[in-house]
């Protein structure tokens, strides 16, 4: 919130579009904004899962399907994509279009191993018998992770998205914000699924 | 001008409660005719609360009424530009100060009154426990101490504790006597608990208040607070409930047996029916001694033969929504007599016991449902 | 979410559809992103919405004439109140503070649009398709009928198997999508939009007060989403997130219900204040007393808002000790929204006070406001609230907060910025006798209601028996309706009057104090010829009276802000279609066609694509030029 400076008006947004009254970019408040509400659906679905832990009437319980060395790696890989997601966004501010479009495909793609992996668990513990109505742990446990996973998923599509319409319509370091805003998002997703992990899946081990 | 208007159209609501204020307000389920200790408490925090109020609306609403009065724009000067001052700390303090106290003048007997009303009761020597369970949309009344299990009707002793404990069947109801506690809700999966005691002896009505759909308006209840040697009777009625009623009445003996033929065992529990029937299940209302009770359908009308047979030809009458099936169809040419019968049979359930004077008391008639009864009675 | 992408340069003339262009038109109305367009239509449909709500109430009021009255079946009863509720609370009195900020936002801080505004144009839709979503259930087998809050587990497909709750989860789902992509906007508009000069602290308190309620709205309504979705997920696809067999606990709904519930209460109240905030000052002629206290204690309702919401579960059995925590917050909320009330009346003491049509909503906001305040602080206290919750009284309670303190604050707006949205003036005569209806009325219906909840008559029901002492009261009640009723058309009638015979509004009719009076009534599409500066709080006031000023900054004047023109954002068919797929993907859904489903999906990433591709658009205006340019709504 910062004050006008009066005598200023070069700090108008970068989209040129008038006076701004903010030096931040539209849409990277925009997105700070959402990603504050989007904290309040993680933190209720988190809640919930919290709530109902330990009060699931039959098995499996978490104990007995988690696996936590597979979580781990799959969790490593979403940490790496966040660190690849630096690397493009400053290639890209470098104006190293060849460099942006490498790491921003490289973060999609391990995104994707993310999502891979998900799908993975998903099935083995469908394989072991819990799905979304067996328990109170299945109907939790699915619409936190899934709801990640849908945002992740986003994530994937709208970083692809990103470097195919860099194909479409030539970008240039002018163009970074948009490309922030996405890493905003994706760094969001990322620290939320350290929250799950350390939530949902670890503390049942300590 | 339009100054005075404005002071009488705000008088008029104020002053209407005023005047109010002063009447008495009885009533069955009249929050503000307690007849017991709990009650009471609601009800003095409330006064205090409004007496208090009072000092608010009388300094807020007369300083809005003097400045509108006294820096209205003038005929004479329409066009006038006042100071134009933007506030003063000075003001700003005393003002908040203000509210606070009378905050604090609220919250200190509010604190007391809840610790001292809602504290969840560890039960003691004397106290009467009674388990209660919510149905759409009746309630199930469990005596646990006195094996006493019964439906819409509690007795209890005047001057005890009574401790209520609270569950939920299916959906959320609220448990409801006004003229001795307020309300506590019933929920599946949570154990509430309600304690209250009766100041006097008296019929107190009772209501749900969390809606239930269906027939939720009709899901009453009537609290019975006797001395303690008509408790006592009470419960021996449940000890040993007469089998088969001695009643030289052809009609109750009729109606004994079409209680089992006509299907009404396969849901009510009567205790000491024949021994070879399988009697009810504890999912619907225990109809033990219903001939003790004062209103039928979960507290909606008065008990009584004609009433009862309305209910039974069409349970949709009383109570719409409710899930009492119609056993008798319309054009059954036995009907008449087959519901007269089942109705002097329920009715006679417990008659034989001392509690007879506990049945129907003639006070109690004064409000009937007159329109309905009066429809529907004289088919 | 939309890929909130505000397009970079160069600007196409739109990719998959193409950019319409219509001034006039239903075309014009269903692709437009001008601000002042769609508050217009958020302040329309909202009031299309109260009328059938009002319709609803008034059904609810004559069943209720009499004792054992039966209009209508229990059934239908339930429906019309949870549709009564659900329609003031969601569909009327929440978007018309939004229609109220849509239009005057922008014109208050100076700006020519919200930040995004086919974002804006998406949150309108949405609302309005989702609220008719729900209306549709009418017709489709049924409405929702488990109360507005629709306590779990009474929405179960086992205790309530009709689409009714379908309807009602999903639609909120809906509206609330529409409601925070709104709120999200006019966060960041108030804060990077604001005119040249106009610092936070100078920003005018509607302004200020939208500000905060769209933070209450972007923290509160994510828990009453991810509620939603569960019932939805328990309805459909059978998980068992408030199945009390499996382990659930429906008192979970309820807290995350009211976590949301009660910032909604902020959410609708704050921006009353706002109004208010306006309408005091221009009308005393005088500058807000305690501006910085007033922006403080707004604040301050707003964080406690959070920290209250078990008041409205003082009878779940929480326990005295939560109970005693949650009644005191809810004490502390009394503090600021008394210091409010005195700062209002601190504004009229010692001013220059004109008895106007939106000044008299005003007053009648402040009594009212206090006397719902004052049964708040009684509701507050647990044991009595353990009598009243779930009665009348309640009834009584949120109706003064709601509907004598939100509802009349935007009814002193609607008067307010009548002149400046349609050019016209209302009758003050009409408007007058019309308020008295309206006032009289409103308080005939609902004072008799604490009454009868003393009396010990809980809500909800459909009917109640003779003998209990409730009749007089909902004789009275009733009888109010008629009065209140005769206002509401006094007031049609007079805006039908205005249209057709008021005078023509001038720039200023008001002598106000704001920026929106600086501009033409009503305002071109570019809201300002030219970039308007602040130089004080009230920076009309501070231009039409310098020798009052308080600060001065020439340089502000100095830049040409507007070098190159106006840019205008360009129409665009994405928000509405978007809108339609998401509601029609709704029916799919709630049917379990999941192929109808799927096809939606895919029109909203085809409109997701659409929308980022085709970038913001729009054309540049020169007001020195005179040029012929479709400027007039």
């Amino acid at each position: 919130m910062a004050a006008n400076a009066p005598t200023a008006p070069a700090d108008a947004a970068p989209t040129g579009h008038g006076w701004r009254s903010s030096k931040l970019p539209d849409i990277k408040l925009m997105m700070w904004v959402f990603l504050a509400s989007d904290c309040m659906f993680f933190g209720s679905l988190i809640g919930t899962y919290l709530i109902y832990k330990d009060r699931s009437l039959v098995g499996p319980y978490p104990l007995d399907i988690f696996d936590i060395p597979l979580t781990t790696i799959s969790t490593f890989v979403l940490l790496m994509s966040s660190f690849l997601m630096v690397i493009a966004l400053h290639a890209l501010r470098q104006n190293n279009i060849g460099g942006f479009r490498l790491w921003t495909a490289g973060v999609a793609f391990f995104g994707s191993i993310f999502l891979g992996f998900q799908i993975y668990e998903f099935l083995h513990f469908v394989d072991a018998g819990l799905s979304l109505n067996t328990s109170l742990f299945g109907s939790t446990f699915y619409v936190l992770t899934g709801t990640h996973g849908v945002h992740v998923a986003i994530g994937v599509l709208w970083l692809v998205s990103i470097v195919v319409a860099s194909y479409i319509r030539p970008v240039t370091s002018e163009d970074a914000v948009y490309l922030e805003v996405a890493g905003l998002y994706w760094h969001f997703v990322d620290i939320v699924w350290i929250v799950i992990f350390t939530l949902v899946y670890l503390v049942d081990f300590v | 001008m339009p100054m005075t208007h404005w002071l009488r159209r705000a008088a008029i609501p104020l002053l209407g409660t005023l005047l109010l204020a002063g009447c008495e307000f009885t009533g069955l389920q009249s929050t503000l005719d307690p007849a017991g200790p709990i009650a009471q408490a609601q009800l003095d925090l409330f006064l205090w609360s409004y007496w208090l109020s009072w000092l608010v609306i009388i300094g807020v609403f007369g300083a809005m009424a003097y400045a509108l009065v006294r820096f209205r724009t003038r005929a004479s000067d329409p066009d006038r530009i006042p100071t134009q001052f933007h506030g003063s700390t000075k003001f700003e303090i005393a003002l908040t100060i203000a509210p606070v106290l009378i905050v604090i003048a609220v919250a200190v007997p509010t604190v007391q009154a809840i610790f001292a009303t809602e504290t969840r009761a560890v039960p003691e020597e004397g106290d009467v426990i009674v388990n209660v369970t919510g149905y759409q949309w009746w309630w199930r009344f469990e005596y646990p101490e006195h094996g006493v299990v019964t439906a819409n009707e509690m007795h209890v002793p005047v001057g005890r504790r009574v401790i209520v404990n609270l569950e939920s069947a299916d959906v959320l109801h609220a448990f409801w006597v006004p003229r001795l506690a307020g309300k506590r809700d019933l929920i599946p999966n949570q154990n509430n608990q309600l304690w209250f005691s009766a100041d006097e002896t008296g019929e107190f009505y009772g209501q749900c208040a969390e809606l239930c759909l269906g027939a939720h308006a009709y899901m009453k209840f009537r609290v019975h607070v006797v001395e303690e040697e008509e408790f006592g009777a009470w419960v021996d009625a449940f000890e040993a409930p007469a089998a088969l009623p001695e009643s030289d009445d052809q009609r109750v003996r009729r109606g004994h047996d079409l209680f089992a033929t006509k299907g009404c065992t396969t849901c009510h529990t009567v205790d000491g029916y024949r021994g070879d029937v399988r009697v009810g299940s504890s999912d619907f209302p225990n109809l033990t001694n219903f001939g003790l009770r004062t209103s039928l359908a979960a507290g909606v009308v008065d008990n009584g033969q004609e009433n009862l047979e309305t209910w039974l030809r069409n349970p949709q009458i009383f109570k719409p929504g409710n899930y009492m099936p119609r056993v008798w169809s319309e054009d059954d040419p036995n009907a008449d007599e087959e519901i007269a019968a089942v109705a002097a049979y329920l009715l006679s359930l417990g008659a034989g016991a001392e509690t007879e004077a506990l049945a129907v008391e003639p006070d109690t008639l004064a409000f009937t449902t007159s329109s309905l009864g009066g429809d529907h009675g004289d088919r | 979410m939309a890929i909130g992408r505000q397009a970079a340069p160069p600007v196409s003339d739109g990719t998959l559809l193409k950019r319409p262009t219509w001034t006039t038109g239903i075309g014009s109305w269903l692709t437009t992103v001008d601000h002042k367009r769609l508050g217009i239509l958020y302040i329309v449909s909202s009031f299309l919405f109260m009328g059938l709500a009002s319709i609803e109430a008034f059904i609810i009021r004559l069943q209720l004439i009499a004792p054992n009255q039966q209009l209508v079946s229990p059934d239908a009863y339930n429906q019309l109140f949870t549709m009564h509720g659900v329609t003031m609370v969601f569909l009327a009195i929440m978007p018309l503070g939004t229609g109220l900020a849509n239009y005057f936002v922008p014109l208050l801080i100076g700006a020519r649009d919200l930040a995004f505004p086919r974002l804006n144009a998406f949150g309108y839709w949405v609302y309005l398709l989702g609220g008719l979503f729900i209306y549709s259930s009418f017709f489709l087998g049924g409405a929702p009928d488990v109360g507005w809050f629709a306590y779990a587990p009474l929405t179960s497909l086992s205790n309530n198997p009709g689409v009714g709750t379908d309807f009602y989860m999903l639609g909120l789902v809906i509206t609330g999508i529409g409601t925070l992509v709104t709120a999200m906007n006019l966060i960041v508009t108030i804060i990077s939009m604001r005119a040249p000069g106009m610092t936070m602290m100078r920003m005018p308190v509607f302004a200020w007060m939208i500000l905060i309620t769209s933070f209450l709205i972007i923290f509160a309504f994510p828990p009453l989403t991810i509620a939603l979705v569960q019932v939805i997920f328990d309805r459909t696809f059978g998980t068992l997130f408030y199945v009390p067999e499996a382990g659930g606990l429906p008192i979970l709904w309820q807290h995350l219900f009211w976590i949301f519930g009660h910032p909604e209460v902020y959410i609708i109240i704050l921006p009353a204040f706002g109004v208010i905030s306006e309408i005091i000052p221009t009308f005393s002629r005088k500058p807000l007393f305690g501006y910085p206290v007033m922006i403080l204690s707004g604040i301050f309702i707003g964080f406690m808002g959070f920290a209250v919401w078990s008041h409205h579960m003082f009878t779940t059995g929480l326990g005295p000790v939560a109970n005693t925590a949650f009644s005191l917050t809810s004490f502390v909320i009394g503090i600021p929204t008394g210091v409010k009330i005195f700062n209002w009346i601190g504004t009229m003491w010692g001013g220059a006070i004109r008895f106007t049509v939106p000044m008299l909503y005003a007053i009648a906001f402040l009594i009212m406001f206090v006397l719902g305040g004052i049964t708040g602080i009684m509701l507050a206290m647990p044991p009595f609230d353990a009598q009243v919750h779930d009665s009348y009284f309640v009834v009584a309670h949120f109706h003064y907060v709601m509907g004598g303190g939100a509802l009349f604050a935007f009814f002193a707006a609607v008067y307010y910025w009548f002149p400046k949205i349609t050019g016209r003036m209302m009758s003050e005569r009409l408007g007058k006798i019309a308020f008295a209806f309206f006032f009289v009325g409103f308080n005939m219906i609902f004072m008799p209601q604490h009454f009868a909840g003393l009396l010990g008559m809980p809500r909800r029901v459909q009917t109640y028996d003779d003998g209990f002492g409730f009749e007089i009261w909902n004789l009275v009640s009733t009888y109010g309706t008629f009065v209140m009723g005769t206002g509401m058309i006094l007031i049609l009638l007079s805006v039908i009057w205005a249209f057709r015979n008021g005078d023509r509004a001038g720039n200023d009719p008001w002598d106000a104090r704001t920026l929106e009076w600086t501009t033409t009534s009503p305002p071109q599409h570019h809201n300002f010829d030219v970039q308007p500066v602040a130089l004080d709080r009230d920076a009309f006031w501070a231009r039409k009276h310098p020798e009052l000023a308080h600060g001065d900054d020439p340089a502000l004047y100095d830049h040409d802000y507007d070098a190159g023109g106006i840019h205008m954002p360009g129409q665009s068919w994405y928000p509405f279609l978007m809108s339609l797929s998401i509601v029609i993907g709704a029916y799919g859904i709630l049917y379990q066609n999941f192929v109808l489903a799927i096809v939606m999906a895919v029109l909203i990433v085809f409109s997701t694509y659409g929308w980022a591709f085709e970038g913001v658009g729009g054309h540049h205006v020169h007001p020195d030029d005179d040029a012929a340019e479709g400027a007039t709504d």
